[in-house]
């Protein structure tokens, strides 16, 4: 049997039981591989159930720094006897079996080319700890003791993570560090450590950060100027305004009274989260509510509103896979289309897509601005995994001299000075008109909000040229949008071959990686993220300048290549789908796959 | 189309306190039916505002979709107003008094509107106890599409559609039922009831609801119709009389010993209500409710303060906001800026 080996390039998956606390064990071992500085990926595969079911972390260690997950199991960490049948089968060839070895494995279970490493974890709790939950708690630390023992890992960055865990529970830290112990040595006494597969410490994180999507959006929320926050929960989108709600609880009180100057409402349905939203962004706050695919679908109406009555509103979708519930702990970037052209009549959305937390944090706090600016829904693009994993990503920035974009906004003194207000009045011939906020001049500027056609005085009419006059402003101003929104990035100075690939969001880290991986294979491809939509002139001239485009994205039916055909008007033949739907963040070697395979197909 | 009044002003107008006339509260001219009861619900909010002396642009006005929702366009022409879509106001006016707690939110909405599409948000605004008046012109059907039967029309009320075989819902049941602070019902034809009540209404901190029987003349003021205005001047009955006494003033009314009581709102108005029923007190909820109940039982609409709980906390007060309203906050407040974010990077690590 050839073992595999490797240092610092493996995939470790844990295999556990939901609810057993289990995940913050976990978090240790990828937060000590990220202090040992060490680029990682860490993925949480987990059942839409609250205890009993099977869930799995699976860390990605990876010295070059790439960051998309990777297929096959080099070492699998099994504390779950429910999966182990598929667990043992999904290690690699030459992996590693680590399990609970207090009862004997049934040799229906042994594999041939697979290196088993037996730990008698609850044999070890029964001996040492009388507490059930304590036995269940520190049965986690056994496991991480034996793997840092196994895999060469640094006890003390352990110790000093543990250290920083307990800050607040001293007492803990001891028997946290004693459990890891126990595993530790057992691995000492029964086999020969480290494994061929190993850590080194290395200095490659510089001053990187570990966050997850959501929690970054909750704080770019509270930056951005977030006053109002409505929701209702649905993973994966629930700990977004969670986040939001715990910073500001931190960063938004009121020194003297401790009032808070924010408001969170847990609304009785989306419907309500999006209409409180829509309602304080009207009155002059700056509101916002995140959701997930089936919340998008019943605030369709509401969105239409706010579009066409030119309400800003910025809205989360956190996508999971769908349709209906679908795979709901599951990822996928399948709301594109739905966001797009949410709402019934002629209807179309900024959409934005940030790839890593920085980016959510940036990106999100932006909305604001973009939202007040352009008056119009903003909706934030972002999926399960990059929401809820905690993923590598530069540090947060904020620079103290940008000031707040609150669009064109009338005030007293303006309205004192004019004839006549006009609501709808395009007055700059970039579309977007001015509005006024409740309660700003006692007698002018006041106008009627409505979803029904109206002149440009807010006056309700059914004339159909007012109407068209008015459906054309709002082209205007989308126009004027395209260049506004965050522009797509490149990866080449200028075009440089025939073919390239389109991608964006969380599939970037795979894409990146699959140009490296096509690049050994003599394929040279140029690269463009998308980062918002509609699409630009930067877009556009990518597009024309390629023969050949691989529009990589995680949906079954390529809903952004069809984004691209249709606002475009691309001929269909030059997008070429690469399309990963199983649930799973997409990976480097299948988009590799795909694209090598289509190159044959088509030449 | 919208029709514009001629902004020409007749000198004696009245005044009221801020210097403006009845006209300055007015809207457009209405384009309901001649007769429908909501055009008299505007006169009403009109005349409350007016005599309230409410700076137009201290109050906003919302509402949902349908003959009643289009009212907001009808009256406080210098008021910003929205009318949002069908039966979601309730959320609407959530987030705009969250964003602005200082303003005076006037909610306009129909029987459908509220308890069929927008039951649900009804409710929960009840629950949170909003700080807005919400004013259902219940007629019993859906106007603006022509007169189907709305979950309010009481079994065996005939409309121009046939009769209604299901359960009514009764909204002012309801929403003691929710805990709602302030609860009314009137009928459009009688101001000197309603004017009061509005006024006390916006006086009060807190979810106030104004159900008020208004009659649909084109679908449902036929014979056989329980909200048609016969019937309804027929079988009302009325609780008690308000007088609203706006703060400061003095009470001159004087009443007989034992049949009125005098409470303060919210804002220092005083309420001064004449019971006619023996026994009765608006702020017992257990005895609103045992009224309700026997008044429908005789098939009587009971009209008036039904139940009051002067001294509430709103949603605001509930979560412990900041007295500055949320969207007068600036920037320095709103920013914890770069230094905040790499102590929080630094957590991060
Ligand atoms: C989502 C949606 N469904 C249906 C309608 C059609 N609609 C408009 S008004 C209305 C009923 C209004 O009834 P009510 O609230 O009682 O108002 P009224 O016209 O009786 O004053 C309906 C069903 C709509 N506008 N939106
Ligand atoms: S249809 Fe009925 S409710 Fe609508 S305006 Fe006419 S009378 Fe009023
Ligand atoms: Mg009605």
């Amino acid at each position: 049997m050839r073992s595999v080996a490797a240092v610092n390039d493996f995939v470790v998956r844990f295999a556990n039981v939901n609810g057993t606390g289990s995940a913050s064990a976990n978090n240790m071992f990828a937060k000590a591989v990220f202090r040992m500085g060490l680029p990682f990926s860490a993925k949480n595969i987990f059942p839409s159930n609250i205890q009993g079911l099977p869930t799995w972390y699976e860390v990605r260690i990876s010295e070059k720094g790439y960051l998309g997950r990777r297929d096959g199991i080099d070492l699998m960490v099994c504390i779950n006897p429910q999966s182990l049948p598929q667990d043992v089968k999904s290690v690699s060839s030459g992996g590693y079996f680590v399990y609970d070895s207090t009862k004997i494995l049934h040799p229906e279970f042994v594999r041939e080319d697979i290196t088993y490493i037996g730990i008698p974890m609850m044999e070890i709790c029964l001996r040492e700890y009388t507490d059930p939950r304590q036995r269940q708690l520190f049965k986690n630390m056994i496991y991480v003791g034996a793997l840092s023992m196994l895999l060469d890992m640094d006890f003390e960055v352990f110790k000093g993570i543990i250290a920083d865990e307990f800050k607040k529970k001293e007492k803990l830290i001891a028997p946290n560090i004693h459990a890891m112990e126990l595993g530790r040595n057992y691995v000492a006494e029964h086999y020969e450590y480290p494994l061929p597969i190993r850590m080194e410490t290395r200095d490659l994180v510089g001053d990187s950060i570990l966050m997850d999507g959501n929690s970054a959006c909750g704080l770019g929320a509270v930056y951005g100027g977030a006053t109002v926050a409505a929701w209702y929960p649905i993973t994966p989108s629930t700990s977004l305004v969670q986040a939001f709600e715990k910073y500001a609880n931190r960063l938004r009180i009121d020194k003297e009274t401790g009032k808070k100057k924010f408001a969170v409402v847990q609304a009785e349905d989306e419907l309500a989260a999006i209409g409180v939203a829509i309602g304080a962004n009207w009155n002059g706050a700056r509101s916002f509510t995140a959701t997930s695919g089936p919340g998008v679908s019943l605030m369709n109406e509401f969105l239409g509103l706010a579009y066409f009555a030119e309400i800003p509103v910025v809205l989360t979708d956190v996508q999971r896979s769908g349709p209906s519930t679908g795979m709901p702990t599951r990822t996928q970037q399948s709301d594109i289309l739905l966001a797009a052209y949410a709402s019934h009549g002629d209807t179309k959305h900024i959409l934005l897509f940030p790839a890593n937390p920085k980016e959510c944090f940036e990106i999100q706090a932006l909305s604001f601005d973009l939202a007040d600016r352009l008056q119009t829904p903003i909706l934030v693009m972002i999926d399960l995994d990059l929401g809820m994993n905690e993923h590598l990503s530069p540090p947060l920035k904020w620079d103290d001299s940008r000031k707040y974009d609150w669009g064109k906004v009338y005030d007293a003194e303006e309205l004192e000075q004019m004839a006549q207000y006009g609501r709808y009045l395009d007055s700059d011939g970039d579309g977007i008109t001015y509005r006024t906020i409740p309660g700003t001049h006692p007698t002018k500027g006041s106008f009627f909000t409505r979803g029904t056609s109206r002149d440009e005085y807010a006056r309700y009419t059914e004339d159909g040229s007012v109407y068209v006059r008015n459906m054309n402003r709002l082209l205007k101003k989308w126009d004027t949008a395209k260049e506004i929104i965050p522009q797509p990035e490149f990866y080449q100075q200028g075009n440089q071959h025939k073919e390239g690939i389109i991608f964006f969001g969380t599939t970037t880290d795979s894409a990146l990686e699959a140009l490296d991986l096509l690049r050994e294979d003599g394929i040279e491809l140029d690269a463009m993220r998308l980062l918002s939509f509609p699409f630009s002139k930067q877009v556009e001239d990518f597009v024309q300048a390629h023969e050949r485009i691989y529009v990589i994205e995680q949906n079954r039916d390529a809903q952004m290549r069809s984004l691209l055909i249709n606002e475009l008007e691309v001929n269909p033949d030059k997008l070429i789908r690469v399309l990963n739907f199983d649930g799973m963040p997409i990976t480097a070697a299948y988009i590799q796959g795909e694209i090598k395979e289509k190159m044959v197909a088509e030449v | 189309m919208t029709y514009v009044k001629p902004s020409f002003r007749h000198p004696d107008l009245p005044k009221n306190d801020l210097g403006f006339t009845k006209k300055d509260y007015e809207g457009a001219i209405s384009t309901l039916c001649g007769g429908c009861g909501h055009d008299s619900i505007s006169g009403s909010i009109t005349q409350a505002c007016f005599e309230m002396s409410i700076a137009p642009h201290r109050l906003a006005k919302l509402s949902g979709i349908g003959c009643s929702s289009k009212t907001p366009t009808y009256f406080l022409g210098n008021s910003h107003g929205f009318n949002s879509v069908h039966g979601r106001m309730p959320s609407v006016a959530t987030g705009a008094n969250l964003a602005n707690r200082d303003l005076i939110y006037m909610g306009v909405s129909g029987d459908g509107d509220t308890a069929s599409i927008g039951m649900g948000q009804f409710v929960h605004a009840v629950r949170r106890n909003l700080n807005v008046v919400y004013i259902v012109m219940n007629n019993g059907c859906y106007g603006l599409t022509k007169g189907q039967d709305s979950a309010t029309a009481d079994v065996g009320s005939i409309s121009k559609n046939g009769m209604n075989q299901f359960q009514a819902i009764d909204l002012p049941a309801l929403a003691l039922e929710l805990g709602a602070s302030f609860v009314a019902r009137s009928f459009s034809g009688d101001k000197t009831q309603l004017i009061p009540l509005i006024k006390a209404a916006i006086s009060h901190h807190g979810f106030a609801l104004i159900d008020v029987i208004s009659p649909c003349v084109t679908f449902n003021n036929n014979t056989g119709s329980t909200k048609a205005y016969d019937y309804v001047r027929e079988h009302i009955t009325t609780a008690d009389v308000v007088d609203y006494v706006p703060p400061g003033e003095e009470i001159t009314m004087d009443y007989p010993e034992g049949t009125s009581a005098d409470l303060t709102l919210h804002d220092g108005s005083m309420l001064q209500l004449t019971k006619l029923a023996p026994n009765w007190d608006p702020r017992d909820k257990l005895a609103a409710m045992q009224r309700i109940y026997m008044s429908r039982a005789k098939q009587e609409i009971l009209t008036g303060l039904l139940y009051i709980d002067p001294n509430t906390q709103d949603l605001h007060d509930l979560i412990g906001t900041v007295a500055t309203p949320l969207n007068e906050l600036l920037e320095e407040d709103l920013c914890p800026g770069n230094a905040v974010l790499e102590e929080i990077n630094r957590g991060l690590r």
